[in-house]
């Protein structure tokens, strides 16, 4: 188990003073200007070092990204963006850090600014948290009161402001364009790539978009050296993760852990095992609602370790470390069926694949969760799934086809007997054949 | 994608104008932004419009704001149709808003939707009395205190069917409510006290 002492949140819990007395304490902005001082490329590369892979679910290497922006302005502001709008479901860790631990995430804004060439950040929150935004905003006006930013911030000679903006209530947002949009003040579409942010980002200037939980970790990366945090882990999965156990665990909790730690560790370390035991488990949901789940048993679950590489393995992602449970009273179809739903509702309606095909695979799994459909509309919603994936412009089409093929995958028998039991019931029903019908 | 309507024209107000206090904070946030760049605001003065509005925002607020940041009306029409946190209707003056995603029914959410439907009747609907109002939502992002609802500004975590009555109750009877976990726990800390963090040392004096 990773020690208390290599935890970069320490104040988790909100048990400690969160303000910045509490926060320098514990080590907050303690030598930032040492860490200022090594200059644009020596924190890139530091942060590239450190093997720091980006936390908000695609796992981009962090440094990289930063290297993208132009070395030099060509008259235009660069921009750090960090996207807060923190809604996948399962998913509830910026949250914390934005409560109770804001000034790894000032700090971190900063140092990433400065690493960039940006003198302004926008930190753009979901519009739901709003006691998590009024915190945040204490935090920075405290930080601005102690000249921690503003001009000459922290008195490292770079000028940084630091804006909390918010959304309100698109999921869509925490798409990288889409939140530069919305930030524009616009409906919340994503953009087409290229041209990417780092050249044309916010109000068509440089920007870099970075999740909440990246940025905090810098600072923390760049006191203790890329060395520390890139023992922790295993190659090109290295650091300390904060994960969130949610669903049919004894006791649901966030906690930050090294990165590859086993599945049922995890799960029985911090949040007292699978309810009903380890046996009892059905599947998970290594890495938010965006990613295929992964069933019990010895090709699973057993063999899961919670990193990029462990989760591929088993063809999930890591996505947020948000670990959703489910034991084998779940009903595993209307499970899956009401993320489908939660994809249709906030699809942003730009492309026809993802507008259309996510109300269309909702229907049809609803049928499906009761047994209300023909076998050969397995095949025919894995090929919809195909069709909808890749084909849109932002990766929302992707991250709603994949749990349904990954109940497909697994969970194909069970689908079949619910087919099986209606179809034998049909007659007392008084229903011929079940249609085929996915049309609104 | 939801499909979402301006209320019906009777209960729109003919006119809205932001209260002084209000217009001068809306006036400093579009500061945060290049100059130029003040549309980006609209999100924040749509949600203040609402808030002075009693919940809900009508067709005139979206107007007043768009004519504040010098916008195009339909560039505000489209703005505060496609974010939901907008209620185009009238809502209670509790507003629960019940989370009901699926880690969040994997723990009891669907108990939480007997309640309010037991109580309120079908979402969408304001109470007779004008007092609360409830709809399903989209994860809320507290997933690892599920099951859990929004009422108004507060999260309300832990939930089961008796603490969320109790919630209700002593809304309904004008008195305080604490927001949060309702089973004792702390924040999003396993219940019975955290398995990290423990080391005293950690927080010492460096």
């Amino acid at each position: 188990m990773l020690a208390d002492k290599d935890r970069i949140f320490t104040n988790l819990y909100g048990l400690q003073d969160g303000g910045l007395k509490g926060a320098r304490s514990r080590g907050s902005y303690d030598g930032i200007k040492g860490i200022i001082a090594k200059g644009r490329d020596g924190i890139i590369n530091e942060v590239k070092a450190s093997g720091l892979r980006g936390r908000g679910g695609a796992g981009f290497p962090t440094g990289l990204k930063w290297s993208f922006m132009p070395k030099q302005s060509d008259g235009r502001p660069h921009y750090l963006v960090v996207n807060a709008d923190e809604s996948e479901p399962g998913t509830c860790k910026d949250r914390e850090i934005m409560r109770n631990d804001p000034h790894h995430l000032i700090e971190g804004c900063l140092i990433a600014g400065f690493a960039m060439g940006a003198n302004a950040g926008y930190i753009y929150i979901r519009g739901e948290f709003i006691r998590e935004r009024e915190a945040l905003q204490a935090a920075i006006d405290e930080a601005y009161e102690a000249r921690l930013l503003g001009k000459n911030a922290a008195g490292t000679g770079w000028d940084f402001d630091l804006y909390v903006h918010h959304g309100a209530g698109a999921y869509i947002c925490g798409e990288e364009t889409a939140l530069l949009e919305s930030l524009e003040g616009k409906k919340g579409q994503p953009r087409l790539k290229p041209p990417f942010p780092a050249n044309v980002g916010l109000y068509g200037c440089p920007t870099t978009v970075n999740n909440v939980e990246s940025i905090a970790a810098v600072p923390t990366i760049l006191r203790r050296g890329a060395a520390w945090f890139a023992a922790i882990g295993r190659p090109n999965n290295t650091g300390t993760k904060l994960f969130c156990i949610s669903g049919h665990v004894e006791k649901p909790c966030n906690v930050e852990e090294a990165m590859g730690i086993p599945l049922r560790e995890l799960l029985e370390k911090h949040a007292g095992g699978v309810r009903g035991g380890w046996d009892n488990l059905l599947a998970v949901i290594p890495g938010g609602s965006s990613m295929p789940l992964i069933p019990a048993g010895a090709t699973g679950c057993d063999d899961l370790f919670m990193d990029f590489d462990g989760c591929a393995k088993h063809k999930s992602a890591l996505g947020t470390a948000a670990v959703i449970v489910m034991d084998k009273s779940t009903d595993i179809v209307r499970a899956m069926t009401r993320i489908s739903y939660f994809y249709k509702h906030e699809s942003c309606g730009q492309c026809t694949p993802c507008r259309e095909g996510m109300g269309w695979m909702w229907r049809v799994l609803t049928r499906m969760s009761e047994g209300r459909a023909q076998k050969k509309e397995i095949d025919m919603l894995f090929e919809v799934t195909k069709q909808i994936e890749g084909h849109t412009i932002c990766a929302f089409g992707d991250g709603a086809a994949w749990p349904v093929q990954g109940l497909l995958r697994h969970f194909r028998p069970e689908i079949e007997r619910r087919i099986d039991e209606y179809t034998a019931r049909s007659s007392e029903l008084g229903v011929r054949d079940p249609m085929p019908e996915a049309a609104e | 994608m939801p499909v979402r309507r301006l209320a019906p024209p009777d209960v729109q107000p003919p006119t809205f104008a932001f209260s002084k206090a209000n217009a001068e904070w809306a006036k400093a946030q579009t500061e945060k932004y290049p100059p130029g760049r003040q549309q980006s605001a609209i999100i924040p003065l749509l949600w203040k419009a609402q808030e002075q509005h009693g919940g809900w925002l009508p067709e005139a607020a979206i107007r007043h704001v768009a004519e504040f940041l010098g916008m195009a009306h339909i560039r505000a029409l489209e703005v505060a149709t496609f974010y939901t946190m907008f209620n185009l209707e009238p809502v209670g003056k509790f507003h629960v808003q019940l989370c009901g995603t699926t880690p969040c029914r994997l723990r009891g959410a669907d108990d939480l939707e007997k309640v309010c439907k037991k109580r309120f009747g079908e979402q969408g609907r304001v109470t007779k009395d004008g007092t609360f109002s409830w709809v399903e939502v989209e994860c809320l992002g507290a997933c690892t205190n599920a099951p859990m609802v929004q009422i108004n500004y507060d999260f309300y975590e832990d939930l089961d069917k008796k603490s969320f009555e109790d919630i209700l109750d002593r809304l309904a009877d004008g008195k305080k409510v604490k927001p949060g976990p309702q089973n004792g726990r702390q924040l999003s800390a396993p219940i019975g006290g955290p398995t990290t963090l423990t080391d005293k040392s950690i927080y010492e004096k460096r």
